[in-house]
């Protein structure tokens, strides 16, 4: 096991009212726990504000945990200090989901991917430069792009140079956030295809986060529902698109547009069996306060937040 | 046969300026809107589909653009009309539905004045009525306590309600004619499953006819009747919604579909579309466009001048490459040149 993630919580304070004091707390995590293993990738989907884009972040160290472990390898991540962090950052590496905001306009692609190496390896100027090259073959960008600066790429090119940053440290778990919402389908195809290519090249792990389930089931290994910062269902790609058991995951699968014109009828009929099912059956999902219940395993792969 | 169609884009030319010179994002684009019907425009970014779209609603700035062709609408040509014409047809006649509804709506004011406000300028309605129309409208595009909604601000209302708003302002003096450019990109999916649902039952109702603009395959599987897809300006395929699905010819579009990840059926690789789009200033204007992105078809396949033609009944491609093409073996696939731009 590669990543272990333990009962995480990340909450929000809410002030207000007098003195401003807390008067409530936002749950954008709360009590969330799946663990990667080593080569695989995990997907976590979810619609906007279900907290998976905050769990990546957390546990790549840029949101604090309010509570809960991160092991990686074996050492809980959160209870690190700065400099004690500091050799981890090495071995996760994140991509971004928008290849025009997370490239430094002013910079050169050299310095943009050189910029990890320099963090942690002394390099000659040359070296560097050898290495950054390399790499930049790699993700199938010329050598002589390193003296270009980002405008110069289109969006599939950019979202390349984020990856070659990405991986120019050898790390062992990579955290993809949407990596592919901002790009168009048949450029989204390529970089797809890639990270496929070099997951396998590299021994990559995956933590990839979308909200777009093809994609994710396209990817994916194992995927994990989130819903209002709680796993409700989480299983092999096969348990969750083939037998999803909670009421959120079959409303999830249900709304996605089927792409056989044939097929309407029938998928607007399932809508609405899934809505009427959702309406009448959301006690039996979420007790009182609307919260999913804990993970309860209904076969060695496949676990369901039932009571 | 004789009944006149809603819109009939003729040899439309949209063209921007770039550096003092001007380049055609949508260039000679035919197009027939019939009455009571949903047709799709698809493509990827800078196709010119939503350049299209805004130049039926005059909306591109008039220094940097030219618009040559005719728009006939009813058999009004619109580009022919003075801006307080055209203020007649548009927002009455023609009803808009943009992407983003945070930005589509006024911060500032409650969400029954903008309804209103269109109401005010193309119909004179006693306040009274006004009202009550619009509270009619609020329920209609399935918004609940449509009394309270109506003196909120956008930003009280979810994603979801705010594109509902949108839609209730676009089909508030009951348009002919909706156009929708990406009316559901920025929602979550259970949220977009139910706009669709809106727009069609909507346009079951209203008989009205949509232009849908989107790039998603997806959600023109599920509302269109009629398809163009689009490249590098111009339309490449146009039939009915189950022949591009079923029996796409044009590369383009047999390359469009392979390249998407689908969640009804797992597929290995994805198809991927070598090249890129070039921009719009470096577009070559003789011959295929899409003959360098299918370089393994050879050049003595595709026409010269390529024209969309009738191939069968309702359904127009065009270049006679389609004849010859063919998926390369993947050995050619991992051999992409990817040479920065």
């Amino acid at each position: 096991m590669l990543l272990d993630v333990r009962h995480l919580k990340v909450h929000y304070p809410v002030r207000g009212g007098f003195f401003r004091r807390v008067v409530d707390h936002v749950k954008a995590v709360d009590d969330v726990s799946f663990s990667l293993n080593r080569g695989e990738t995990y997907g976590l989907v979810g619609e906007s504000g279900c907290g998976k884009t905050t769990t990546g972040r957390t546990i790549i160290g840029l949101i604090r945990a309010t509570a809960g472990e991160v092991l990686f390898e074996g050492t809980d991540l959160t209870k690190l200090s700065r400099r004690q962090f500091h050799p981890y950052r090495k071995d996760i590496q994140m991509i971004f989901q928008d290849p025009y905001s997370s490239l430094n306009p002013r910079k050169r692609v050299l310095d943009i991917i050189a910029e990890p190496l320099r963090n942690f390896e002394k390099l000659s100027p040359h070296e560097e430069r050898k290495k950054v090259q390399s790499i930049l073959e790699r993700v199938g960008l010329s050598a002589d792009s390193i003296y270009k600066y980002p405008h110069e790429f289109s969006g599939g090119q950019r979202q390349r140079i984020g990856i070659a940053r990405a991986l120019m440290l050898n790390p062992k778990l990579i955290i993809a956030d949407e990596p592919v919402s901002a790009l168009d389908v048949s450029v989204q195809a390529q970089v797809l295809n890639f990270m496929k290519d070099i997951q396998q090249d590299y021994g990559l792990t995956y933590l990839f986060i979308s909200h777009d389930l093809g994609i994710i089931r396209h990817m994916c290994d194992r995927i994990g529902i989130m819903y209002r910062g709680r796993l409700v269902e989480e299983g092999t790609s096969e348990d969750i698109f083939a037998n999803p058991q909670h009421i959120y995951t079959k409303r999830l699968l249900s709304a996605i547009p089927n792409a056989d014109p044939r097929e309407r009828g029938k998928q607007t009929a399932l809508r609405r069996e899934v809505e009427q099912e959702y309406a009448q059956a959301y006690s039996r999902y979420f007790d009182e306060t609307g919260r999913a219940y804990p993970l309860k395993p209904i076969s060695p792969t496949h676990s369901v937040a039932i009571p | 046969m004789s009944k006149q169609p809603l819109l009939e884009i003729e040899r439309l030319r949209v063209s921007f300026q770039i550096e003092g010179a001007y380049y055609a994002a949508v260039d000679d684009v035919s197009l027939v809107i019939e009455e009571n019907e949903v047709v799709a425009l698809v493509g990827e970014s800078g196709c010119g589909k939503s350049a299209l779209a805004l130049s039926i609603m005059g909306l591109h700035p008039p220094e940097k653009t030219k618009v040559e062709g005719r728009l006939l609408f009813k058999g009004t040509n619109l580009l022919s009309l003075s801006v307080s014409e055209l203020n007649r047809i548009r927002g009455k006649e023609i009803g808009m539905i943009f992407q983003d509804p945070l930005t589509a709506l006024n911060p500032l004011m409650t969400v029954g004045r903008q309804i209103e406000e269109s109401m005010n300028y193309h119909l004179r309605l006693p306040a009274e009525e006004k009202k009550k129309r619009t509270i009619r409208l609020l329920e209609r595009v399935g918004i609940p306590e449509p009394e309270k909604v109506y003196h909120r601000y956008p930003h009280e209302l979810s994603g979801g309600m705010r594109q509902r708003v949108v839609i209730a302002i676009a089909i508030a003096c009951e348009p002919s004619l909706l156009i929708a450019d990406e009316p559901t990109t920025a929602l979550d999916v259970t949220i977009q499953a139910q706009i669709m649902e809106l727009l069609k039952e909507l346009q079951r109702q209203m008989k009205t006819s949509i232009i849908l603009i989107t790039h998603d395959l997806g959600v023109v599987a599920e509302m269109a009747d009629r398809v163009a897809v689009m490249y590098a300006g111009e339309i490449v395929e146009l039939a009915d919604v189950d022949t591009i699905f079923h029996r796409p010819l044009h590369p383009y579009t047999r390359s469009l579909l392979q390249s998407i990840p689908s969640a009804q059926v797992k597929k290995d690789r994805l198809h991927v579309i070598q090249g890129i789009v070039p921009p719009l200033h470096k577009l070559p204007r003789r011959g295929c466009r899409f003959q360098p992105r299918i370089s393994w078809i050879g050049a003595e396949q595709h026409e010269l001048e390529p024209q969309l033609r009738e191939v069968e009944p309702g359904h127009w491609v065009r270049c006679t490459c389609y004849r010859h093409f063919h998926f390369p073996d993947d050995q050619m696939t991992r051999e992409v040149d990817y040479g920065a731009s």
